[in-house]
């Protein structure tokens, strides 16, 4: 599905990603987690296409296609989806009808018809049911005046839209009450299927508390220095990131 | 204001002369008293003439350049043009009328069943012949010199009075076309009063059809909205290459009245306008909303001036503009608060995306208060399209060019969601939609 290998990337005249690797499978759920200032979200970001950094070395493919050459609209429409740590709010454009025009792009990428009216306004009230999203709120402009909770299931809720094969989620357990969380992952953990792989990038363990991951990395100083089963994520929590810090200085 | 140190060296050579012309030929079957009032007006004009961009109120308008051309204010009816009534006007129902190059154009579809006491008809004929009186009181001079250029030179324009208690749910469209190939100084005024409890919807639609030179259209409007009345004005400025369009509004307001008002600017090459306001009573409301999107080397130029004379009135400005390639744009919103106008509402808000790093927007507030219990504010933006946006909507799949005019879109929809006539605001936003698409 994803097959990351010896990553460098940053901003000019500062390297952020040190030679990261990873592989995902189809199907499989990895969590990345690390200390603040790891480079997690730079990751998520050079992946979902901003152009504000800059690869300097390495490959990333996405399912057989070299991943970096791809514009942002098109790794979307190859599959891939980044669940935002903080999504914008973007006055006067409708949750719906951008949701709409996207998924038609989408699958005009693909030679897809546009999809009829009445089958989008099934599939709408199907998806919000999944993240306990209002009619209300899919109708107002796209995340403005959402409370953070809202924000973050409006991002699952437009991953259920648009059916992608690869989600990323970038922090999305960051400004969630419990009741939230819950529900956030419960979206997200109907969503998984053989098909479907996930990289949950995360600073905390509770939300592997309901989003049950494979492999639980550790990333610190722009790659991976520790990867195990999820209780790895339990002993983090426990021992603290020095721990792993101190292990990977060491080394 | 520096209108002291503007010499009167910016009058046409020719102009003078043309005038005389005009009062001896043209306008000689004209009563004393309007003949009066346009020599007046060609005196108030002659004391500055064309403003220089040394005049604080034209820093950064170039009329001079617009009338350095060759031109002339003499010129006929035209009545050939081979209109298609279906594309150049906005709503099948309304009552229509045309002028072509300040004339009136003989397709004028005038209702007839017109409530009691309603005037939709011209200044020259019905307005000189049946309304002389009326057209003495209301006719002043407002407005600075090119509003006076307009006063001397103007040929006709529309005539619309709502009796007292009249609602006319009919919109009223002013279409004026600039054609031809004759270089020539057109010079409309249209004047609008609405009486006590009256209800009055207008649309003022500018074209140009079938311009081979480049003509300056210097239109001039008063409008009396009466106590108690309503007056919700759209003025439309598309499809104007090769015109050059100076518009002056000169609203006064009695009290208790609302007037509302959208300049919607697309495609043409220079326009400035001119929006003043007086609130002359108690309890007034205006709300004065425009929207612009440019292109190529098009410059956009809104003057408005807000008077509150009155206390407990509330005045809204919401300017937003788009501008793309070389072209420019300037927004100047004057808020004036009177010692006694206390209990004051008066906002203003300017917004502006440049699409290009060669186009250029200069806004200026100016706020004068006098009062000391009032509400005034203004704000003002200008930067790129939003890149965080941008880029979340790419993420979602959406190609750069629709996310840019979707975030557009909704950019402008604040001006447009202000219009209340569906059938305008329907063809507006197809308009604006083909504009950002092309």
């Amino acid at each position: 599905m994803l097959s990351i290998k010896n990553l460098h990337a940053g901003i000019p005249g500062r390297e952020i990603i040190k030679g990261f690797n990873l592989e995902v499978k189809a199907g499989e759920v990895h969590a990345i987690m690390g200390p603040n200032g790891s480079g997690k979200s730079t990751l998520s970001n050079i992946l979902a296409g901003r152009e504000d950094y800059e690869v300097t070395s390495g490959e990333v493919s996405f399912r057989g296609k070299n991943l970096l050459e791809l514009s942002p609209e098109d790794r979307a429409r190859e599959g891939l989806f980044l669940a935002f740590q903080y999504p914008v709010e973007i006055p006067g454009v409708s949750n719906i009808n951008f949701l709409k025009t996207a998924l038609n792009e989408i699958r005009a990428y693909k030679n897809l018809p546009p999809m009829e009216a009445k089958d989008f306004l099934k599939l709408v009230k199907e998806k919000q049911a999944l993240v306990e999203l209002q009619g209300t709120l899919a109708n107002r402009s796209v995340n403005e005046g959402f409370s953070g909770g809202e924000k973050k299931r409006n991002e699952i809720f437009q991953m259920a839209m648009l059916e992608p094969s690869l989600c990323i989620l970038d922090e999305t357990d960051s400004g969630l009450d419990i009741d939230a969380l819950r529900i956030v992952a419960n979206g997200v953990n109907k969503l998984r299927s053989k098909d479907r792989s996930f990289v949950v990038i995360t600073h905390y363990q509770r939300l592997l508390d309901y989003i049950v991951p494979d492999i639980v990395h550790v990333m610190y100083d722009g790659k991976i220095v520790k990867s195990g089963p999820k209780e790895l994520a339990l002993e983090l929590e426990k021992k603290g990131y020095d721990w792993v810090k101190k292990e990977f200085v060491e080394a | 204001m520096n209108t002291a140190i503007a010499r009167p060296t910016g009058i046409p050579a020719h102009l003078e002369g043309e005038f005389k012309t005009l009062l001896s030929k043209t306008f000689s079957s004209e009563p004393n008293w309007l003949k009066e009032k346009r020599k007046e007006a060609f005196e108030k004009f002659s004391e500055t003439g064309i403003p220089s961009r040394r005049s604080e109120e034209y820093k950064y308008t170039d009329v001079k350049k617009i009338f350095s051309g060759g031109f002339t204010a003499i010129h006929n009816e035209l009545h050939k043009l081979k209109l298609d009534h279906s594309k150049i006007f906005i709503d099948k129902n309304s009552i229509k009328l045309i002028f072509v190059n300040g004339w009136l154009y003989k397709d004028s579809t005038l209702s007839t069943n017109l409530p009691k006491g309603v005037v939709v008809g011209n200044l020259a004929n019905e307005g000189l012949l049946l309304h002389s009186q009326l057209l003495q009181n209301k006719l002043n001079l407002s407005g600075d010199a090119l509003a006076q250029l307009n006063h001397a030179l103007w040929t006709d324009g529309a005539l619309i009075f709502i009796p007292e208690n009249c609602i006319l749910e009919t919109p009223i469209e002013i279409l004026h076309i600039a054609t031809g190939n004759n270089p020539v100084l057109a010079n409309p005024r249209h004047l609008i009063i609405a009486e006590k409890n009256s209800s009055a919807n207008i649309i003022e639609n500018n074209i140009s059809f079938e311009l081979s030179t480049s003509v300056i259209v210097n239109s001039h409007t008063d409008i009396s909205v009466g106590e108690n009345a309503r007056i919700r004005y759209y003025r439309l400025q598309n499809e104007c290459k090769n015109a050059a369009l100076i518009s002056s509004i000169c609203v006064a307001q009695e009290k208790n009245s609302h007037f509302d008002t959208n300049t919607i600017s697309l495609e043409n090459d220079f326009v400035r306008n001119n929006l003043d306001i007086s609130l002359n009573g108690e309890n007034c409301e205006s709300h004065l909303n425009g929207l612009f999107i440019t292109d190529g080397t098009q410059h956009i130029d809104n003057h408005s001036c807000v008077y509150h004379g009155q206390p407990n009135c509330q005045s809204n400005q919401l300017y937003k503009g788009i501008l793309g390639g070389k072209s420019t744009g300037v927004f100047n919103g004057k808020i004036f608060v009177e010692r006694d106008a206390q209990k004051t509402n008066a906002y203003q808000s300017s917004k502006n995306i440049l699409l290009s790093d060669d186009s250029t927007i200069n806004t200026k507030p100016e706020l004068e208060i006098y009062a000391d219990d009032v509400k005034c504010s203004h704000g003002s933006s200008t930067g790129k399209i939003d890149q965080e946006a941008l880029f979340y909507l790419r993420a979602r799949g959406l190609g750069e060019a629709s996310a840019k005019i979707l975030l557009l879109h909704a950019f402008a929809s604040d001006v447009l969601n202000t219009i209340r006539d569906e059938e305008l605001k329907n063809y507006l936003t197809e308009l604006i939609e083909k504009n950002l698409n092309g």
